[in-house]
């Protein structure tokens, strides 16, 4: 035992554990992913399962008159029928409001709303019998816009609201209201020498996840359930299946299953109760898989908005003021409107020092599909139309509009329209500077030598152009968005570490309930207790609700507030060995006593690489494990009338470049190049951090130029619920996508972190919008742009 | 009725298979295979691409009575496929025969801390590994297919310029990446095959 501790000191030459922060590590569910191995929700399977499938509403607001379920029972294979008479318990779940219907009952309010269910031994015998269902509606008026849901006789969504908002909102169709005034825009527009306004549109676009929503509910010999499904948020799951069942929480044992990507579409409840409940109805277990048609209905949304922004600037370039409305349509129910609207109004002003401003941002209530968490959340719309009215005003002023944004850029120490100070560095000059500074790319990179490669041409393989009518345009944007949960909310992370010496080796068991939906958390949270611990082995235990909550995968609060928990207990695990070490060995080594031992290559070392224990023998068979909450620092909620509230924990910045060449005659574009500049405080893992930007790039590409959920606005029916006709980028649509990304660490945050999967939405749209009027000199004031936008025809 | 086809070299057998079935679902339910993914069913993001005698199809699009006879290669004979591939008979190495991921499977998932680095090397086939390397995989919903019809690429041209590159996976659908580390994977194998050659 404890060889090292008498014996000649040996300086630990390594200083960081190897495969610790930092350090661009491979995927540990890497090889499982690529063998086909790795079980995600739809891979589920058990002995004897059943099939759930639901019937969804074929009108989008109605009364339900009758439900005859009768024939559909009567098919061969069918175990269940379900309708809303026969839950068991609560009929609604709701994240932030209880308003959804488990199953549909009263009335529909959507297209698309889940009114009966069905189990049967066979996917399509499931459903030939849920199309066998019989359901009678009486159609309501629809409220599908602003104005129809404020009209003095609007029909209302819901009728006797009681949630946390029905209280103040102007009307109980509009779900939250949240105005900031701050200064006095009025006043300080008498200085302007110019004045920009604009109307906006952003489309509704979907997160589009390629993992349907899924997963198997096994009914347990306890009279509860276990559940394998793929969600963003167990705990958040929990709480709202559990009275939905009658079941206590501690019975409903849920556990991760692989995840097929997530964007804020997992967010919400998907097909988690309607499994459950058919198990504990059938006593079999359920599978439950969306095909891609009910995909589109099985999950929020990003919110379509209409944005009203007006600045106005002195003729040298200093923003005198803003003043804006933003309407997000929230559609049926409210899912996380009231959030998406608290950070709307917050970012509205964009990364600029903007003194007066004026703004208001309502979520409405309407029966267009509901909408709620999807990457960028609130501020991805605000930055498409403070971006255009960047340029607008660039333009009026005869100025460069990078030169302008500089201008106007914030840093540290600005103050928010909110009244919160920007306590943490915000390099929004010079993330413009680094995207201007890339040298453009080539013109012409369709020509060869054998004449022109089409598939470098807008139309590619089309063939719709060897490069007449093409015309090149650039454009800038840049964005902020805050990271983690804000206005108040209790937002904190738990993780379960134990240490102990497995096979002669001292290894680390981290058990968190993170949803790894693609972000990479595995790997990082295998790099963190590394560097905590100074091991090598670290164990990364399946999530569950065995464990206490790690809060969502989203907002881009993931590796700070679960890597957070997982530093904070590693701490504290490292704390409990040196007491075990001094018991053991402190007699042996004066540096003992010194508070700033740590864990190194296995090893109890001085801060001056000294070792004086291997942990191997402090530990010997005793295991120590810990499990703790974390929390970030506390915010508040934002004042009701003035929006003031230092209500956001952190700060993220991005700017982008676009390069697009436009053909003018067919209105295709083909974007060239799309260079993204990042600060991300500290890059644990760099080969995530560039893939995190690079994706997060092409879903605001996509929103650019393609993405839409259409709903036809006399029926409120969605048009287009397909992958043929909902168009998402191909590699052939997506450019090269340079990167570079700053390292200015945040005091605040653990190792100076900065959440980084959201910002990049954000300016990627404006950026692609920018290049494309500058190509056409159209004013473009609708995301995605069609090609009819570009041929006005 | 029921259908006959080799799967990764071995021969398979499924009963009471409904007319309507796909490929897909026979693989994915009937077969012990789901590593070929069901994100749309319709054929537009190329999740569920299996080589069918050769060639890179979309498996949700083939009924199962259609595979009647044929030689079958997912993603979980990839790397066998790719070992053997001047072979005419490519090895086995599909899992054992039982429906979807057993429960008992999935509740001993655990993802160990050391392999990625090495990615387990020996056992995957060059586009595997280089997909693992250029930091390809997120999510992974989508790797299936697109290291199918990768490899596929990688057989008929093995030095893809971009542009071939780009033409040779459009029908496959990312979420996460953003295609870019997707390109480097593909440039990656490439030119490590060439090392080789």
């Amino acid at each position: 035992m404890a060889g090292t501790t008498t014996g000649t000191p040996t300086n630990v030459t390594q200083k960081h554990s190897k495969g610790g922060i930092g350090e661009s590590m491979l995927r540990p569910d890497g090889t499982l992913k690529v063998t086909g191995e790795f079980a995600y929700s739809s891979d589920m399977w058990h002995e004897d399962m059943l099939w759930g499938q639901t019937l969804r509403s074929t009108v989008a607001h109605a009364e339900i008159v009758s439900i005859d379920t009768s024939e559909a029972l009567a098919m061969d294979g069918v175990y269940a029928v379900l309708t809303s008479d026969d839950l068991p318990a609560v009929k609604n779940y709701g994240m932030e409001f209880q308003d959804t219907p488990v199953l549909a009952y009263g009335k529909v309010r959507h297209h698309g709303e889940p009114v009966a269910l069905v189990a049967a031994d066979h996917p399509e015998t499931a459903r030939r019998a849920a199309a066998k269902i019989k359901i009678e509606y009486r159609e309501l008026p629809l409220i599908t816009d602003e104005a129809s849901a404020t009209a003095p006789d609007a029909i209302l969504v819901h009728e006797n609201r009681d949630d946390h908002h029905s209280g103040h909102v102007p009307h109980p169709n509009i779900v939250h209201r949240q105005p900031i005034i701050r200064g006095n825009a009025a006043e300080a527009a008498k200085k302007a020498d110019v004045i920009v306004k604009g109307e906006y549109t952003f489309g509704m676009q979907d997160q589009a996840f390629l993992g349907p929503e899924s997963g198997l509910a096994v009914p347990a010999e306890d009279g509860g359930i276990d559940l394998y499904v793929a969600t963003q948020w167990l705990h958040s799951d929990l709480k709202q299946i559990a009275p939905c069942l009658g079941l206590p929480e501690e019975k409903v044992r849920m556990t991760m299953s692989g995840v097929g990507g997530a964007f804020g579409g997992r967010e919400d409840i998907s097909m988690q109760i309607l499994a459950s409940v058919l198990a504990l109805r059938t006593g079999k277990p359920v599978k439950m898989v969306y095909n891609r048609y009910e995909s589109f209905f099985g999950h929020v949304h990003r919110h379509p908005a209409k944005l009203y922004y007006e600045h106005g600037a002195t003729k040298d370039g200093k923003i005198t003021h803003m003043k804006c409305k933003i309407v997000l349509d929230g559609g049926a129910y409210a899912s996380s409107t009231a959030s998406v609207v608290g950070n709307a109004a917050s970012l509205s002003v964009g990364p600029y020092v903007i003194d007066d401003v004026e703004i208001e941002a309502i979520g409405l209530y309407s029966n267009n599909p509901p909408c709620g968490a999807m990457r960028g959340f609130g501020a991805v719309q605000a930055c498409f139309a403070y971006e255009a009215q960047m340029d607008k005003l660039a333009a009026k002023l005869d100025m460069d509009p990078v030169e302008l944004r500089q201008k106007n850029a914030m840093s540290q120490g600005t103050i928010m329209p909110t009244g919160q100070p920007v306590d943490a560095p915000a390099p929004v000059a010079e993330l413009l500077r680094l995207v201007k500074a890339r040298p453009l790319p080539p013109e012409q990179q369709w020509t060869t030598t054998e004449g022109s490669d089409v598939r470098a041409l807008p139309g590619g393989l089309s063939n719709t152009t060897h490069g007449e009518g093409v015309v090149r345009g650039v454009g800038y944007a840049v964005g902020i968005k805050n990271v983690g949960f804000s206005e108040g909310f209790d937002d904190y992370s738990t993780a379960k570490i134990r240490l102990e010496v497995i096979n002669g080796e001292a290894v680390a068991l981290v058990h968190t309930a993170m949803a790894e939906v693609g972000q990479g958390g595995v790997t990082i949270h295998a790099q963190i207790a590394r560097t905590e611990l100074g091991v090598q082995q670290v164990t990364i235990h399946p999530a569950d609700t065995q464990v206490g909550s790690a809060g969502s995968t989203s907002a881009g609060r993931q590796t700070y507030m679960t890597g957070g928990a997982i530093k904070n207990s590693c701490g504290l695990v490292r704390e409990k060995v040196l007491e075990i070490g001094r018991r053991k060995f402190g007699s042996y080594h004066p540096a003992w006593a010194n508070a700033e031992l740590l864990l190194e290559g296995g090893k109890v070392v001085t801060d001056g690489g000294e070792v004086l224990a291997d942990l191997v023998d402090v530990l010997e068979d005793e295991a120590v494990e810990i499990e703790e909450e974390w929390r970030h620092r506390p915010t508040q909620a934002f004042d009701l009338v003035t929006g003031q509230g230092n209500g956001h924990v952190q700060y993220a910045f991005a700017a982008h470049r676009a390069v697009v060449e436009v053909d003018t005659e067919l209105g295709l574009v083909k974007v060239v190049e799309l260079a993204v500049a990042q600060d991300v405080g500290k890059a644990l893992n760099p080969l995530s951090v560039i893939g995190q930007i690079q994706g997060g790039t092409v879903q605001g590409l996509g929103v650019a130029v393609m993405e839409e959920i259409i709903v036809d606005p006399k029926t409120a029916k969605v048009r287009n619920p397909s992958f043929t006709d909902y168009l998402l980028p191909t590699i052939l649509d997506t450019p090269t996508i340079p990167v570079d990304y700053l390292e200015l660490a945040d005091p605040n945050a653990p190792y100076g972190v900065r959440g980084i999967g959201e910002a990049p939405t954000l300016s990627s749209t404006p950026a692609v919008l920018a290049a494309i009027r500058n190509a056409t000199g159209l004013e473009l004031n609708k995301t995605p742009v069609r090609p009819e936008h570009l041929t006005g025809t | 009725m029921r259908v006959n086809f080799t799967v990764n070299g071995r021969q398979q057998e499924a009963d009471d298979v409904w007319e309507g079935e796909s490929l897909l679902y026979v693989l994915r339910e009937r077969m012990g295979l789901p590593g070929s993914k069901n994100a749309c069913e319709q054929g537009e993001c190329g999740s569920c691409t299996v080589r069918l005698n050769g060639l890179p199809v979309c498996s949700c699009l083939v009924a199962a009575g259609q595979a009647e006879g044929s030689e079958i290669v997912t993603v979980e004979g990839l790397a066998d496929y790719a070992k053997h591939r001047d072979d005419s008979h490519p090895g086995g190495g599909c899992g054992s025969v039982c429906g979807g991921t057993s429960l008992q499977e999935a509740r001993q998932w655990q993802a160990k801390g050391t392999d990625g680095q090495t990615g387990e090397g020996g056992q995957l086939s060059p586009i595997q590994q280089a997909f693992i390397d250029a930091g390809a995989v997120q999510c992974g919903f989508c790797t299936p297919g697109l290291l199918v019809a990768a490899d596929e690429l990688l057989e008929r041209n093995a030095s893809p310029s971009d542009a071939d590159i780009r033409e040779a996976l459009s029908g496959n659908l990312c979420r996460c990446t953003g295609y870019e580390t997707i390109l480097d994977a593909v440039r990656l194998a490439a030119a490590r095959q060439e090392e080789t050659v």
